[in-house]
């Protein structure tokens, strides 16, 4: 018994070992990759590698920066996980993002004498459901077998920021500040806490606190097994009596909702005041981050503190060696693609 | 109502539906083979810049346009190698080709960003300036938009009037049945990509050479998904693209005009109208077009090695 638990575990180190490693080729081969395109446009890749290494995991602030940016990359990500699960293809992130941060902001001005022991769960509660009734009306489309949620989720990312704009530059235009339209600031209650002296924030907790439940509800419930048995196959949802069209809405609900929280917590936590195009493509990135890992909550967490690297790394290019944040898009491209081409590094054993 | 404003808005129709027209027909012809591509807004982008940065070096925007299809064609062969030869799942690699798209495009474009070019040559109708009810702007276009409905009827004539577009059909309703039948799958497939990446290629050029005249970064805002659904609104019919190009044409002008004369309504909402219109033109679609997609759309084929 115990000689075949050291052999099991053996083989799961193993597995382990060989999966880090491939992760490792993937992101080295993608390196090479962009440092050939940074070439070509006249940038040093050695020079933009090393910056960005010595900024994001050299210095404790940097560090920080890229924790921040990995909150609303996971929270994005489990929201393409969860439906994906149930076969569901959510692309609007984006928007979704954008709409729990609109609601949240309502909330922070309208409310303003709240304590923020009230004030916390109500961004929270807002945020969710700003994000999640965006992302249902996509699910009811889709319920009713009118439109496809891919293509619906897509075309409501673009409309989402324009209905911030429209907020942002007419009805909750900040007086104080006509130069740059922005939102009145939230109160001082309706921010949510910073940890650690740095600019990380109680986003972080709930990121971490969805994924668990998030892995918890797919691995050990009958709801999460019940979701991966119908995923995709109508015919068994019908057998086990399920009626498929209010799953779908309720899943896609909940799927915005955690998007949406993405949103809120970046308003409250990081800006305070809500603007228009905030978001530098997050709920993109988490379609991305959730493909990569194949919806597994750890590979998620992974992925996203790569791509936030990423990410740190593309706005301090920007400062420093004037390449277009845009241009952090085909790294990521760059990685998706050998992802997708599914490139074998070693030979398969035979069994 | 007077006819100068008509007429405007037909114009209107027609200049900002044909770039639309161009990626739809492409897309009709990739989706026949059964291939979804959500790539097409990086292959807009890629077109738009790579069009106006050959346009602004060699002041030739015919060249601009006959290297930005090339460009296009090429760039959406990485989607076909990954979603035909490697058997990836499209949608995933569609969006991989988008990424790749906005991020190319802006590097591409990065030095050109604020350059003004002389955008393409606009020719008018011999004899129609005479016209008592027509203005003198009327019917003054660039060659690419008196292209644009011969291309639709060629795309036709291909798809449903020829051996190849019937194979390509019937790569798309069952490749299984195609490849017993002695079609290459893979090899259609590719074709199909390649003619949709340079459609879609020179449907972004017209647009940094035509409408905008300029490069600005993510330019297309959306358009190659609008492209996507708009296939699904034509029902996979080349001809009927042609309605739903000129429609979004419409909600762009509706949106431009109404601006233009200053309605109180704020231009965000105004910007809305495309999106939200071809949603809506979809979910009113929804009930009938079921029957009318290829058999095999989006799925993985696995056979022939």
């Amino acid at each position: 018994m115990r000689s075949r638990l050291k052999v099991l575990s053996d083989q799961v180190r193993r597995g382990l070992a060989s999966a880090a490693l491939r992760y490792v080729l993937i992101l080295l081969i993608a390196l090479a990759a962009y440092g050939a395109v940074l070439l070509m446009a006249g940038k040093d890749p050695v020079k933009a590698y090393g910056d960005i290494v010595k900024f994001t995991l050299g210095t404790s602030y940097g560090l920080s920066e890229v924790i921040v940016r990995m909150i609303p990359l996971l929270l994005t990500a489990v929201a393409v996980a969860l439906p994906s699960r149930l076969g569901l293809i959510n692309v609007g992130g984006e928007g979704q993002l954008y709409m729990g941060a609109w609601l949240a902001t309502w909330g922070a001005i309208t409310f303003t004498a709240l304590p923020a022991i009230a004030f916390v769960p109500l961004l929270i509660f807002l945020g969710f459901v700003g994000g999640g009734s965006w992302a249902a009306v996509a699910g009811l489309l889709r319920a009713k077998g009118w439109v496809n949620e891919t293509i619906s989720t897509l075309l409501m990312n673009y409309v989402a920021p324009l209905i911030v704009g429209y907020f942002v530059y007419g009805a909750w235009r900040s007086a104080e500040s006509s130069a740059f339209p922005q939102s009145p600031a939230f109160p001082p209650a309706a921010r949510l806490p910073r940890l650690f002296g740095t600019r990380i924030h109680l986003g972080l907790v709930l990121a971490v606190l969805v994924l668990a439940i998030y892995w918890f509800v797919m691995q050990r419930t009958a709801w999460g097994l019940r979701m991966r048995a119908i995923g995709g196959n109508p015919e068994a949802a019908r057998r086990l009596g399920i009626r498929l069209g209010w799953y779908i809405v309720i899943v896609l609900f909940i799927a915005g909702g955690i998007a949406g929280l993405a949103g809120m917590a970046e308003v409250s936590a990081l800006h305070g005041r809500l603007r228009s195009g905030f978001s530098p493509g997050y709920g993109f990135v988490g379609f991305m981050i959730s493909w990569l890992a194949g919806g597994s909550p750890l590979g998620m967490l992974l992925m996203s503190f790569l791509l936030a690297v990423i990410f740190a790394g593309g706005s301090l290019l920007q400062v420093t060696q004037g390449v277009p944040f845009a241009a952090v898009n085909v790294l990521m491209a760059i990685i998706l693609f050998i992802v997708l081409a599914q490139i074998r590094f070693a030979r398969r054993r035979r069994a | 109502m007077t006819w100068t404003f008509l007429w405007s808005v037909l114009s209107g129709c027609i200049m900002y539906g044909v770039p639309l027209l161009y990626a739809t027909l492409g897309e009709v012809i990739g989706q026949r083979a059964g291939m979804v591509n959500l790539g097409l807004e990086g292959i807009l982008l890629v077109g738009a810049s790579i069009g106006f940065v050959v346009t602004a070096k060699t002041g030739n925007a015919a060249l601009g346009v006959i290297v930005a299809m090339a460009a296009g064609g090429l760039f959406n062969l990485l989607y076909a190698f990954l979603a035909v030869t490697r058997r990836a799942n499209q949608l995933a690699s569609g969006l991989a080709l988008m990424f790749f798209g906005i991020g190319l495009s802006a590097l591409i474009g990065k030095a050109y960003i604020g350059t003004r070019i002389v955008g393409l040559a606009r020719y008018q109708i011999p004899g129609i300036a005479q016209l008592p009810w027509a203005s003198k702007t009327l019917f003054n276009y660039d060659v690419l938009v008196y292209l644009a409905f011969p291309m639709a009827i060629l795309v036709w004539w291909v798809l449903f009037r020829t051996r190849w577009g019937l194979s390509l059909r019937a790569v798309g309703e069952s490749p299984t049945a195609a490849f017993a039948a002695g079609r290459r799958v893979s090899l259609l497939r590719y074709q199909a990509q390649f003619l949709n990446g340079a459609l879609s290629g020179l449907a972004g050029a017209h647009l940094s050479l035509a409408l905008a005249m300029s490069w600005t970064e993510g330019m297309t805002g959306g358009r190659g998904f609008i492209a996507v659904a708009l296939v699904i609104f034509s029902r996979w019919h080349p001809l009927r693209a042609i309605a739903g190009a000129l429609l979004f044409g419409g909600a762009v002008t509706l949106q431009l005009q109404l601006q233009a004369q200053g309605t109180d309504v704020s231009p965000f909402l105004l910007n809305m109208i495309p999106y939200v219109l071809t949603l809506g033109v979809l979910v009113v679609w929804g009930g009938v077009r079921r029957f009318a997609a290829p058999g095999a759309l989006g799925r993985v084929y696995y056979g022939e090695d």
